[in-house]
């Protein structure tokens, strides 16, 4: 059954990601890509990483998606879509390239001989936060041990790095003044 | 689940081409950052797999890093994308050659 949901919610990834890629219409792009988030968010699920795929859902699929749908409808981004099949070069090339690299990964990963395929370790449904690693969990419970123990400071300037982020669209998006006016 | 390890890192990787099929493909500027955002899941999928193959919860908050920075990342460049839109009055990038003159 797991494998049934499998198939089919890598199948939604993968073919709403490349209608994304192709399609000429920017909005449609974006709602195929927040399908494509979603079904990446099931696989999370399959894989039982569940807080995972609910911050999927809530950021890439929520908010990430929302500010770029906003951005597509604020700069009318989709007015000369047609061209996406002038420049034959390009269009050639990429294709070339998509198609090795598809080869590639087929090659590596397809046949089950190339990667050591390992069984599924069993979860543990509630750690202690004992012991030397921070073992595979599905609580939520766990992230906030590790954030706060392990991942200290990684977490700390991930924080930080939020704050300039803010502080740097504010700078950013503000209007452009003139170049004679007063110095700062 | 018999669907093992290799099958995760195949949809990974197939969603990392079709990732980078649109960076090079596309001419808009928007296109082009979602399809960074997609090459950015595919690591995220891959991550989480090797994390519950391994037993392991470092994939999971290297994710949970990524997912952050990549937030504070389109925030930025959809900020950038505007600035450049108010000063060129286009996002497609083959009109964007003002250093290659």
């Amino acid at each position: 059954m797991t494998d049934l949901l499998f198939y089919i919610f890598a199948g939604i990834t993968l073919i709403s990601a490349l209608i994304m890629v192709i399609s000429p219409n920017v909005v449609n792009g974006a709602m195929c890509m927040i399908i494509s988030f979603v079904g990446t968010a099931a696989l999370f699920v399959l894989l039982e990483a569940y807080f995972l795929a609910v911050l999927q859902v809530l950021v890439y699929a929520g908010a990430v998606m929302v500010l770029f749908l906003f951005i597509i409808m604020l700069l009318d981004a989709d007015k000369d879509a047609s061209r996406l099949l002038k420049d034959k070069m390009t269009l050639a090339g990429s294709i070339a390239g998509f198609a090795l690299l598809v080869v590639l990964v087929c090659a590596a990963f397809v046949g089950g001989q190339h990667l050591p395929e390992p069984a599924l370790l069993p979860v543990m449904e509630n750690p202690t936060g004992e012991g030397p690693g921070i073992p595979f969990t599905t609580s939520a419970k766990s992230f906030g041990y590790s954030l706060f123990t392990k991942y200290m400071l990684p977490f700390q300037l991930t924080g930080f790095l939020l704050l300039a982020a803010m502080i740097g669209v504010i700078v950013v998006s503000k209007k452009h003044e003139e170049p004679t006016g007063e110095k700062k | 689940m018999t669907v093992g390890l290799n099958a995760f890192i195949l949809v990974a990787g197939l969603l990392f081409a079709i990732g980078l099929l649109g960076v090079i493909l596309r001419k808009n500027t928007l296109v082009l950052y979602m399809s960074l955002e997609l090459m950015l899941n595919a690591v995220n999928l891959a991550l989480v797999a090797f994390s519950r193959y391994n037993g392991s919860m470092d994939g999971n908050l290297f994710v949970f890093f990524i997912i952050t920075v990549a937030a504070a990342e389109v925030a930025i460049g959809l900020a950038i994308i505007v600035a450049l839109f108010r000063l060129r009055q286009t996002v497609m990038v083959d009109q964007l050659t003002a250093l290659s003159r």
